[in-house]
C-alpha cells in the first residue's frame, strides 16, 4: 500500500494503444480538414492494456475503503455495500439500455422505478416520489425550488427568506442561495434542538420554509418536531426534510407523519448505494400531495392495464437533469429494500442507533458528548481530552486513528460543537469491531497525554504522512505537467 | 440480524446493558410517540437467489444493446466500453470510498481524480477541470451560474437552439430563482450566428453545442474573440469522442467548456450515472464549483494529492459558495480515466474515425432510398437527420420488429422538419448491421 505510484503519463511510449478496435470497413469519406483539431491530442498518454491495468490497481491500494475496513464517517453512512447490488446493476437490460428507447421496450426499468417510487413514500411517509436528483444536494435544489414554485403559484410572492439552523450542513444554505432566497440562520438550544424563540422570532410572511436535517446533525433527535412543523406551517411557510439522517429512522418515525412537506433520500447513504469515492449517488425526492404537481419529471405511474409511463407532474418545476436520474444506483436501492423488507428495516435503524450509542456511553468519559443526551445513528463527541496539553487537536486524535487502521470520523462539523469528532458506525459493524475502535480511541486518548508528539507526527503508518495543503493551494498544479512536478519534487 | 448486520442477539443484550437501557425501543424516547414505529407496508423480504431471478425477469423485459442493433443517441450514446473498464470500477478500494476527504489514505481516488483532470484538459485543449458534475446537462447549467458570477451585473444568457433540448430545460430549471433572462433558442432552426446576434452589453454567456444537437459540426474559430468583444463568456459543449479528430473547444476561444462524458466508457445504463465534464480557464479557479484535486508535498517531501482551493464549497462557504454541489459523478470520472488511458491518443482518434466513417456510410445509404432525404449540407459527425417518408414513430415501430432501435423522433423538437429522424452511428453498428438497418428502412 505504500508503494508510490507515478503519474500515468510518465509510462506512455510512442505508438502503444491499450484497445483492440475493428476496422471503419466501409468505403472512406474525406475528413472535413478545416475542422480537425490542430494539436494531434498533446499531452494524451499511450500505453498497453496491462501497463493500465496495473496502474489504477496500484493506485487503488493507496484508498482506505469500506471493503477493507471501519468507517465510521459521520453524515456520510458508510456502511457495506452488498456486492448483489453490483450484479444486479450490471444485468444487460439496465447497463445496456438506451434513456430513450420506447417505453414499451422499457417496461421492466419502469417497473423497477414505480416500485422504488411506492417503496421510498410508504416508508418516508409521502405520496409522491421523484427520482431524478442525482445526489442530496440536487435534492436540495429541488425541493427549495419546488416551495418557491408553490408559493408563486398561489400568488404569494413575498417568501424570499428560508429558515436554517446553524448546525446544519454547508449544502443547505448553499442551496437556498442558487433559489435567489435568502439564508436566516437559527440558534440551536442547550439540548440541541433548534432555539423556538429564535424561530418564533424569525418567522414571518418572508418565510418560504425551513432546512431541517432530523435526526439533526449532532445525531440527535428533534424533540420538538411537531411544534417546529406547526409553527412553519401556520406562517404560511413549508418543512424542508434534509434526509442525509434517514438510516436512523426506517420503521421508527415517517417524516412526512411528522410534518415535514418534502425530503430527499440520499440513496448513497440510507439505501447503500456505493459512493463511488465521491459519487455517483442519487437523491430522490419524495413530498406531500400538495406540491407533487411541482416535482420534476419525468416521473413513472401505471396505466389501468398493468403498464408503465413517464409523465412530467402538470405545475412541474422542469427537469434537473438528462434522462431520469442515477438509474443505476435505483436498482441498487430497489434490491436493497427488496432484500430486506419492513423488518429487516426496522433492524437497520435500531442496529446502527445501537451501534451509536454503545460507542458513546464507551466513550463519552474522555470524549466529552457534544449533548449529553440518548444518541440517534451517531454521536458527536469533542475531542478535548483531559489532560492532554491544548495542542492536541481533533485533527491530531483522527490523524493518529489512520495509524491504527482506521477511517477517522467526521471532524470540525457540525461548526457549533468545537473540535468536533463525528462518529457513525452504521448497522454494518461487528460488535467486535466496535471495541476495537473504543479501545484504540481510549488509547489515542491516553497517548495525547503521555505522548502528544506522537499524535502531531501521525499518521506515519499511511502512504503519505501530512500535506502541505497551503502550498497546494497557492500553487496550484492541477493537471500533469512534468516540470512543474519537477520544480515542486526539488523545492 | 441478517445476513448485512453482525450483531448477535448476545451482542445486543449486553450493549444495552452498557447503555443502561433495557430494550432498544428505549433508544426511541425522543421521537413522539404517537409517531413512534409506524408500520411499513412493503413487499416480503426475498432471499438472494429469489432477488436474482426477480432482477433477471425486469431486465429482460428491456430492450437492449446485446439484443438490439441501437441507431438511438440524442444525447446518450452506445459506444465501445473496454472490459478493463469494468474491472477497475468493481474494485473495492475505489467504489467503496468516501469523497477523499482524508488525503493521506486516499491517494488512489485522488490521483485518479487528477489524472482524470489532466486527461480533459489534454482532451480539450482547456487549462483546468474540475473533479465532475452530475451530467451533462447540470454542468452546462453550472456554467451559466459561474458566468453570472464572473461577469458582474449581467443577467443575460443566450443559449443556441442547437443545444440538447434536455439541457435547455435543465439550464431554465437552473436559472429560474435567480432573475436571469435565457434566450436566443425560441425559433425553429435558428442557428449559433442568429444566437450571437443576441449577445449584447446585458449577456454574461453565450452557450453552444458543437457538434450540435442535430449531429452537425461547426467552424468555431474565432467565435470566443467575438463574444468576448462584447464583454460576455463563450461556453461550448463538446461531444469528447469528436474531440478525437475535431476542433476543441480551446481552439474556438471557449472561456467554459462543457461535456456529457457517458461515451468515454459508461455505457448507456438507461441514462445514469453518467458524468458531467466541466472546464475553463485557471484565471477563473476561484470562481469554478465543485471539487479539485492538486499536487503538492507531504512533511517527508513525498509527491502527493489533495483536495484544493476549498474555499469556494459549500461546506466552507456555504450560502456564499459558488455551487451547492457535494456528491459528485467521482466513479464515472475514474471510468472515463481508464477509457481514454487504454485508448490513448491512437484509440481516441480511431474510435472517432470509425464512428465518422460509418455514420458517412449509413448516410450515403439512407439517402439513396426512394423516400428519403438525409440533410447533410454541413459536415456531421455520428448523427444526422432523416427525413421520411412516414411519422418517425411508425418507422420505429417497424424498426423494432427487426431488433433495431431506430433514431430520436425530431417530431416534437424541430417540427420544421416534418417527420424527421435523427439517426446516431457508433463504432458499435458494424457494416452488416447498417445494412439491416438501411434493408429494414427500405421496406416501411
Ligand atoms: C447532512 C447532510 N446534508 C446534505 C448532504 C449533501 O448530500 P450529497 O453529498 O449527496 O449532495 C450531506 C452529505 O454529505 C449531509 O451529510
Amino acid at each position: 500500500m505504500n508503494n508510490e505510484e507515478p503519474p500515468i503519463f510518465t509510462y506512455s511510449q510512442p505508438g502503444k494503444i491499450g484497445v483492440n478496435l475493428p476496422a471503419a470497413g466501409v468505403e472512406t469519406t474525406p475528413l472535413p480538414t478545416e475542422l480537425l483539431r490542430q494539436d494531434d491530442l498533446a499531452g494524451f498518454p499511450e500505453l498497453t492494456e496491462p501497463e493500465v491495468i496495473r496502474h489504477f490497481t496500484r493506485i487503488s491500494q493507496r484508498n482506505y475503503s469500506i471493503d477493507t475496513g471501519f468507517y465510521p464517517l459521520g453524515s456520510c453512512t458508510m456502511k457495506y455495500n452488498p456486492k448483489l447490488h453490483e450484479e444486479a446493476a450490471r444485468l444487460p437490460g439496465f447497463a445496456a439500455a438506451h434513456p430513450l428507447q420506447d417505453e414499451e421496450l422499457s417496461q421492466g426499468a419502469l417497473q423497477l422505478m414505480y416500485e422504488l417510487q411506492t417503496y421510498l413514500g410508504e416508508i418516508s411517509g409521502f405520496d409522491a416520489v421523484s427520482l431524478q436528483p442525482a445526489a442530496g444536494a440536487q435534492g436540495e435544489l429541488t425541493g427549495i425550488l419546488v416551495f418557491r414554485a408553490y408559493h408563486l403559484d398561489r400568488g404569494d410572492t413575498q417568501r424570499t427568506e428560508v429558515l436554517v439552523p446553524d448546525s446544519a450542513h454547508g449544502t443547505n444554505p448553499a442551496t437556498a442561495a442558487m433559489v435567489g432566497l435568502k439564508v436566516i440562520e437559527l440558534k440551536s438550544d442547550a439540548r440541541g434542538n433548534v432555539d423556538l424563540a429564535d424561530l418564533k422570532a424569525k418567522l414571518s410572511p418572508r418565510t418560504a420554509g425551513m432546512m431541517l436535517t432530523n435526526p439533526n446533525t449532532l445525531g440527535l433527535f428533534e424533540e420538538h418536531i411537531v411544534e417546529i412543523c406547526r409553527l412553519v406551517h401556520e406562517a404560511g411557510g413549508l418543512m424542508y426534510g434534509d434526509g442525509a439522517n434517514f438510516n436512523a429512522i426506517l420503521g421508527i418515525a415517517k417524516p412526512g407523519e411528522l410534518g415535514f412537506d418534502f425530503m430527499h433520500y440520499n440513496l448513497h447513504k440510507t439505501f447503500t448505494t456505493p459512493h463511488g469515492g465521491g459519487g455517483p449517488g442519487s437523491g430522490a425526492v419524495g413530498c406531500t400531495a400538495a406540491l407533487a404537481p411541482y416535482l420534476p419529471g419525468p416521473r413513472v405511474r401505471r396505466r389501468d392495464d398493468g403498464r408503465y409511463e413517464f409523465f412530467t407532474p402538470e405545475k412541474s418545476i422542469g427537469r434537473m437533469k438528462a434522462f431520469h436520474g442515477n438509474f443505476g444506483m435505483l436498482v441498487r436501492a430497489w434490491t436493497y429494500i427488496r432484500s430486506m423488507g419492513a423488518t429487516g428495516l426496522r433492524a437497520v435503524s435500531e442496529t446502527a442507533v445501537l451501534n451509536a450509542n454503545y460507542v458513546r456511553v464507551m466513550l463519552k468519559d474522555i470524549y466529552p458528548q457534544a449533548i449529553d443526551r440518548i444518541c440517534m445513528h451517531e454521536v458527536v463527541l469533542r475531542g478535548q481530552i483531559a489532560g492532554a496539553p491544548k495542542d492536541v487537536r481533533t485533527l491530531d486524535i483522527a490523524k493518529r486513528l489512520i495509524d491504527y487502521g482506521f477511517h477517522p470520523p467526521t471532524i470540525y462539523f457540525p461548526l457549533i460543537v468545537p473540535e468536533a469528532l463525528m462518529i457513525e458506525p452504521t448497522e454494518t459493524e461487528s460488535k467486535q469491531t466496535l471495541d476495537h475502535f473504543i479501545a484504540t480511541m481510549r488509547r489515542i486518548a491516553a497517548e495525547a497525554v503521555e505522548t502528544p508528539e506522537v499524535l502531531h507526527a501521525a499518521p506515519t503508518k499511511a502512504p503519505v504522512r501530512r500535506l502541505d495543503e497551503v502550498r497546494a493551494a497557492r500553487q496550484p498544479i492541477l493537471r500533469y505537467d512534468a516540470a512543474a512536478i519537477a520544480r515542486l519534487q526539488s523545492e | 440480524m441478517t445476513h448485512y448486520i453482525p450483531i448477535t442477539d448476545a451482542d445486543r443484550r449486553e450493549m444495552l446493558k452498557a447503555i443502561g437501557v433495557e430494550q432498544i425501543e428505549d433508544l426511541f424516547i425522543d421521537v413522539p410517540e404517537s409517531h413512534r414505529f409506524p408500520p411499513l407496508n412493503l413487499p416480503p423480504a426475498l432471499s438472494e437467489p429469489e432477488l436474482m431471478a426477480e432482477l433477471n425477469r425486469l431486465s429482460e423485459l428491456n430492450a437492449h444493446a446485446r439484443r438490439y442493433s441501437i441507431f438511438l443517441g440524442a444525447g446518450a450514446y452506445n459506444h465501445f466500453v473496454p472490459a478493463a473498464v469494468d474491472q477497475i470500477l468493481r474494485r473495492g478500494e475505489f467504489y467503496t470510498a468516501y469523497t477523499p476527504y482524508q488525503p493521506e489514505i486516499s491517494q488512489g481516488t485522488l490521483q485518479a481524480i487528477f489524472e482524470y483532470q489532466s486527461l480533459i484538459c489534454a482532451l480539450t485543449g482547456m487549462e483546468i477541470a474540475n473533479a465532475s458534475h452530475y451530467d451533462g446537462a447540470t454542468a452546462l447549467a453550472e456554467s451559466a451560474i459561474m458566468a453570472l458570477n464572473v461577469v458582474r451585473n449581467r443577467r443575460k444568457i443566450v443559449v443556441a437552439r442547437g443545444v440538447n433540448p434536455q439541457y435547455r430545460a435543465v439550464l431554465r430549471t437552473y436559472l429560474q430563482g435567480l432573475d436571469v433572462e435565457i434566450v436566443g433558442d425560441e425559433t425553429p432552426g435558428a442557428s449559433i450566428a442568429d444566437a450571437l446576434a443576441h449577445v449584447d452589453e446585458q449577456t454574461a454567456l453565450l452557450i453552444v453545442q458543437n457538434p450540435d444537437f442535430l449531429g452537425r459540426l461547426h467552424d468555431l474559430r474565432g467565435l470566443g474573440a467575438q463574444v468576448q468583444a462584447r464583454g460576455a463568456l463563450l461556453a461550448i459543449h463538446f461531444d469528447p469522442i469528436a474531440l478525437g479528430l475535431f476542433q476543441t473547444p480551446a481552439e474556438a476561444g471557449a472561456d467554459i467548456a462543457t461535456g456529457e462524458g457517458q461515451p468515454l466508457g459508461l455505457g448507456l445504463a438507461f441514462g445514469g450515472p453518467y458524468l458531467g465534464i466541466f472546464t475553463t480557464r485557471q484565471k477563473y479557479v476561484h470562481k469554478i464549483a465543485g471539487r479539485i484535486v492538486g499536487v503538492t508535498k507531504d512533511v517527508d517531501g513525498r509527491m502527493a494529492y489533495v483536495l484544493t482551493l476549498r474555499a469556494r464549497e459549500q461546506d466552507i462557504r456555504r450560502e456564499r459558495a459558488t455551487s451547492n454541489i457535494c456528491t459528485n459523478q467521482g466513479l464515472m470520472a475514474l471510468a472515463s480515466a481508464v477509457y481514454m488511458s487504454l485508448m490513448g491518443k491512437r484509440g481516441m482518434r480511431m474510435v472517432a474515425e470509425i464512428t465518422y466513417q460509418r455514420a458517412h456510410y449509413a448516410a450515403k445509404r439512407i439517402a439513396s432510398l426512394p423516400g428519403y432525404r438525409v440533410l447533410a449540407d454541413q459536415p456531421f459527425f455520428r448523427e444526422f437527420v432523416v427525413q421520411c417518408p412516414r411519422p418517425v414513430a411508425e418507422i420505429n415501430a417497424a424498426l423494432r420488429a427487426q431488433g433495431i432501435i431506430g433514431g430520436y423522433d425530431l417530431s416534437a423538437d424541430e417540427p420544421q422538419l416534418g417527420n424527421a429522424m435523427l439517426i446516431a452511428v457508433t463504432e458499435m453498428n458494424s457494416p452488416a448491421e447498417i445494412d439491416r438497418l438501411v434493408a429494414a428502412l427500405a421496406e416501411v
